[in-house]
């Protein structure tokens, strides 16, 4: 049997703008994905660790706050230091054009600006799955 | 819920030619009336012939929308008891007899980004355009507490709002503006008596008396477990402060509104109209409850509690939503909480338009979205108003985009006539059935939230929480399956769209002048006089009928900074986590 899509959906820094986060999580649980929701609040290091411990396939960070620039460089930093490059991280929220080409370059997935379907992810999702299998 | 518009009373539809009845307006024993069954003809032609487009008719709330809205809805409605007269009982219409004839609202954009001498310099750039108050956007590490260098706050010091740790940034902030002068209103929450005591303190040194002071604290510990989830205490000690400020507003600050409670975060969460109108007043009615219960008179703090209310698309729903929200509060602060004075039942409040209604793509279209929704704010009787700016779904506003906006607010004062004559649309059948049904589903609301234990144990439950999750991810599937609308998003898209816009840039450096200042506040103060307001400060947190406002001033006064205070109090109070649910 195929194992299901495991994402985490992880709202980062003190940003308290959770409805987006909890509609995309509902979406991908609807969508068929196996959906870790990290709650509020957390630190860059709380993402990483809840997603390495719940072996996620995607990490999807939403960020209406303005941390993007900071939040976003160190998921990945932190999740390359734990030898977890193969986990996709993908995200959304006020993020202004310009600062998603730069985190683009820095190993950030695509990212949703306002008014992205749900759709759209979870497509981006499963073909991002689909052409980096993992080794079982 | 589903109600018919028009209503039989049982009888045959067709029955033109029954007894004469009195016409609308006259005794109701005597079967239906001339109007009614000429309302129920019409009704019933309509359905067999009338033709209608294949679209959701639904208010933005999913409330079912008949064809036409006659006399005969206003069956059980009582002009007096209902509807009344503006600056009245039960103040349906307004709550002041000449309202935009005597003084027009407040025009107050809500503003604040990067370091507090960035924020000052918008605060002037405004006040010379024609602004009349100030409205303080803090960011995310003050909503929650957080000294700027906090490791929790790395990435997010003056993104999303002016960083304020002490003193001597309330200070920068309000350099030139004089205090006693013009009217602050400050977005802060979870730590509102922390800011509080750090502006007081400000106004203090620019030789202000506080009875002097007049603005508005947002204070509404509330709805940040609700909806906007910048907390910094539970809820329960978070209730004592927000009664501490109402107690030290009512004894020395006359001029000063204790609480501004917030419907608009519910409603950007995602919640109905009618949600927004429950949650709220239902929070007001339990800080109204609290304030009593420590010994104050319901009177000496009423008037003092105001509203924030969102104004979204749907035109009619809202208008409907601001006139039944007075007459929800007059009715309970009068029926139920016993007030005497008529500043007591009535509700003041002020009006931002929808943040969440506006669009990343084509946003100069947000500029209509926004003109349209503060006319529903000027319609329904607001007291203040913020509209949006068109770039507020890519950034903050830049100076153009927020001109722009608060031009809206001017043409519609001075343009349009509609501060002519209060509440214009008082008698519209429309209007009224839905300020009806917005009070009845409110009512219906309150009676919930009493059977599940009360606002605080709702919380604790995820009750409010799951329910506005629940409208807003059928909202969002609807737009999804393209059964609403919204221009420019999922129809009359433009690909390939380019932003002619200009975006305003935050530089990560305010960060770090923002950390190198508070570093220079703390070697610069009297650090054994600040442990000492410390300490006095979590001895007082310890005893339950201590006021706390008078010990957070004196920590202000000392440069003291509000991660401090807060860490001070957090040894008493202890912190808040909310359980993960979608």
């Amino acid at each position: 049997m195929d194992r299901k899509i495991r994402v985490l959906v992880a709202k980062a820094g003190l940003d308290g703008h959770d409805r987006g986060a909890k509609v995309v999580a509902a979406s991908f649980r609807d969508a068929g994905f196996e959906v870790i929701y990290t709650g509020l609040h957390q630190t860059p290091e709380q993402v990483v660790e809840a997603a390495i411990q719940e072996d996620v396939d995607v990490i999807a960070v939403s960020l209406l706050s303005g941390a993007h620039m900071t939040i976003f460089p160190e998921v990945v930093k932190l999740m390359h230091d734990k030898g977890a490059d193969h986990v996709l991280v993908t995200g959304g929220g006020i993020i202004p054009p310009q600062d998603m080409d730069t985190l683009s370059k820095q190993g950030v997935g695509r990212l949703f600006g306002p008014g992205s379907p749900t759709a759209d992810a979870v497509e981006y999702i499963r073909e991002w799955c689909a052409a980096h299998p993992r080794a079982v | 819920m589903k109600e018919p518009a028009i209503k039989t009373n049982g009888q045959d539809t067709k029955a033109k030619d029954a007894d004469k009845a009195e016409p609308h307006g006259g005794p109701r024993s005597a079967g239906p009336t001339e109007v009614e069954r000429a309302a129920a003809e019409w009704k019933h032609k309509y359905e067999e012939t009338a033709k209608e487009r294949d679209d959701l008719f639904e208010t933005i709330s999913g409330n079912h929308v008949e064809p036409l809205y006659t006399p005969t809805d206003d069956k059980d409605r009582d002009y007096l008891r209902d509807v009344g007269f503006p600056g009245e009982y039960p103040y349906t219409r307004g709550i002041h007899q000449s309202m935009y004839r005597g003084r027009l609202w407040t025009m107050r954009q809500f503003a604040g980004f990067g370091t507090a001498a960035q924020t000052n310099e918008r605060f002037h750039y405004l006040l010379e355009h024609g602004q009349m108050g100030l409205s303080v956007a803090f960011d995310v590490p003050t909503l929650m507490g957080f000294d700027s260098d906090d490791p929790k706050a790395r990435g997010e010091v003056g993104m999303c709002g002016v960083a304020i740790d002490s003193l001597a940034d309330m200070e920068t902030l309000f350099k030139g503006i004089p205090l006693g002068d013009i009217t602050t209103s400050m977005t802060i929450n979870g730590p509102a008596a922390i800011i509080w005591a750090l502006f007081l303190a400000a106004a203090e040194k620019q030789g202000v008396p506080f009875e002097k002071v007049g603005g508005t604290l947002q204070n509404d510990a509330f709805k940040e477990f609700v909806a906007q989830k910048c907390w910094c205490f539970p809820p329960r000690p978070a209730v004592r402060l927000v009664v501490n400020t109402i107690q030290f507003a009512s004894e020395h600050m006359p001029k000063w509104n204790s609480v501004s409670v917030s419907g608009y975060h519910i409603r950007e969460a995602g919640s109905t109209a009618a949600q927004e109108l429950a949650f709220t007043l239902k929070d007001g009615f339990t800080y109204v409850e609290a304030a009593i219960k420590a010994g104050l008179d319901v009177d000496d703090f009423a008037p003092r509690l105001s509203f924030f209310f969102n104004a979204h698309m749907d035109f009619f729903e809202e208008i409907a939503k601001y006139r039944a929200a007075r007459r929800i509060w007059a009715r309970h602060l009068r029926e139920i909480y016993g007030a005497k004075n008529p500043r007591s039942w009535q509700l003041r409040f002020h009006t931002q338009t929808a943040g969440c209604s506006l669009t990343a793509q084509q946003p100069e279209n947000n500029i209509v979205r926004t003109a349209i929704e503060a006319m529903a704010g000027v319609l329904g009787g607001t007291q203040s108003l913020h509209t949006n700016s068109m770039d507020e779904t890519l950034a903050l506003p830049s100076d153009k985009a927020v001109k722009i906006a608060l031009r809206t607010q001017q043409i519609i004062a001075h343009e349009t006539g509609v501060t002519n004559v209060a509440d214009p649309l008082g008698g519209s059948y429309y209007v009224e059935a839905l300020t009806d049904r917005l009070e009845r589903e409110a009512e219906d609301y309150f009676r919930e939230i009493d059977a599940r234990g009360g606002v605080v144990t709702c919380i604790e439950q995820g009750y409010f929480q799951r329910e506005i999750h629940r409208a807003s991810y059928r909202y969002q599937q609807e737009l999804e399956q393209k059964k609403r609308i919204i221009v420019g998003v999922n129809d009359y898209v433009e690909a390939d769209e380019k932003i002619e816009i200009p975006i305003l840039y935050i530089d990560q450096q305010v960060e770090r002048d923002q950390v190198a200042s508070l570093r220079k506040v703390r070697e610069t103060r009297d650090n054994d006089l600040v442990a000492r307001r410390m300490a006095a400060l979590t001895e007082a947190a310890r005893d339950e009928s201590k006021n706390l406002m008078p010990y957070l001033i004196d920590c202000a006064r000392a440069y003291g900074t509000k991660g401090e205070m807060r860490k001070a109090m957090a040894v008493v109070f202890g912190e808040h986590h909310e359980a993960p649910e979608f």
